[in-house]
């Protein structure tokens, strides 16, 4: 599954990044507290995070995260947005919680 | 022999480069072909000692050293030094503000991830004065 397959099967709003969209999904990892991210997040995963600043865009580079879904309405501050487009990181918007998108991500066969 | 040696500079409070010096080391050495598993440890020793720079350390520098057999990470800060290394060095020791933590940081994580990813890691630091953290990551032959 590729980061554009997931924003079609759940209308995910894309806010930058649109370049990275052919990636490819692997697995998922949900986490507000940057360095437990940092220390566990798997490689080509989705990130799942209420966190909507610029730093979120380097942790995803660093982990060669495949997207990045901002979750629980929250939206990313221009710096995140600037920095994603740089960084070709898709940054992507969910207005519900973090527990109902991830559990519909799984069933949908990343695991 | 030192193959190649460069340096970054790092600013007090600027997190909106924060991050910036660990992915240009990261790409330094994806160009290089060097051990995934090895780049993904060097990458989280960076950032979290960036972090600490500009969370706490006042302006500082991160240089990355490429050796033939190690790879060795040095970050220097002027900025509020450590008072007690030993307590830094706990899991769930912090002493993040209230706005690192609302941004994710200040888990107390970020020495103790340094040490779990690095083959290599002295800290010296004094109260007022500054940091240095030193880090050295094997490179294996094949």
């Amino acid at each position: 599954m590729t980061v554009n397959d997931l924003v079609e099967k759940f209308a995910l709003q894309t806010a930058a990044g649109e370049k990275g969209l052919d990636r490819l999904v692997k697995s998922g990892y949900c986490g507000d507290l940057l360095s437990d991210v940092m220390a566990n997040a798997p490689e080509g995963c989705v990130w799942l995070t209420i966190q909507s600043h610029q730093n979120i865009i380097a942790v995803a580079v660093l982990r060669e995260m495949a997207c990045i879904i901002i979750t629980g309405g929250h939206t990313p501050d221009a710096d995140a947005i600037d920095k994603a487009g740089k960084e070709g990181i898709p940054l992507l918007l969910w207005p519900g919680s973090a527990y109902t998108l991830a559990g519909s991500i799984y069933t949908a066969g990343i695991k | 022999m030192t193959a190649f040696k460069k340096s970054f500079n790092i600013k007090k409070r600027d997190f909106v480069r924060a991050g910036e010096a660990s992915i240009n080391v990261q790409n330094i050495l994806k160009s290089l072909n060097m051990d995934h598993k090895l780049i993904r440890r060097i990458a989280i020793c960076g950032y979290e000692s960036e972090m600490n720079v500009v969370m706490h350390g006042g302006d500082g520098i991160l240089t990355v050293e490429i050796n033939t057999g190690k790879i060795i990470l040095d970050i220097e800060d002027n900025g509020d030094g450590i008072e007690n290394i030993e307590l830094a060095m706990q899991k769930g020791y912090s002493t993040a503000t209230e706005e690192h933590r609302e941004m994710g940081f200040g888990a107390g994580m970020g020495l103790p991830n340094m040490k779990a990813n690095s083959d290599i890691l002295s800290v010296e630091s004094e109260k007022g004065k500054g940091t240095q953290v030193h880090m050295e990551f094997n490179v294996s032959a094949d």
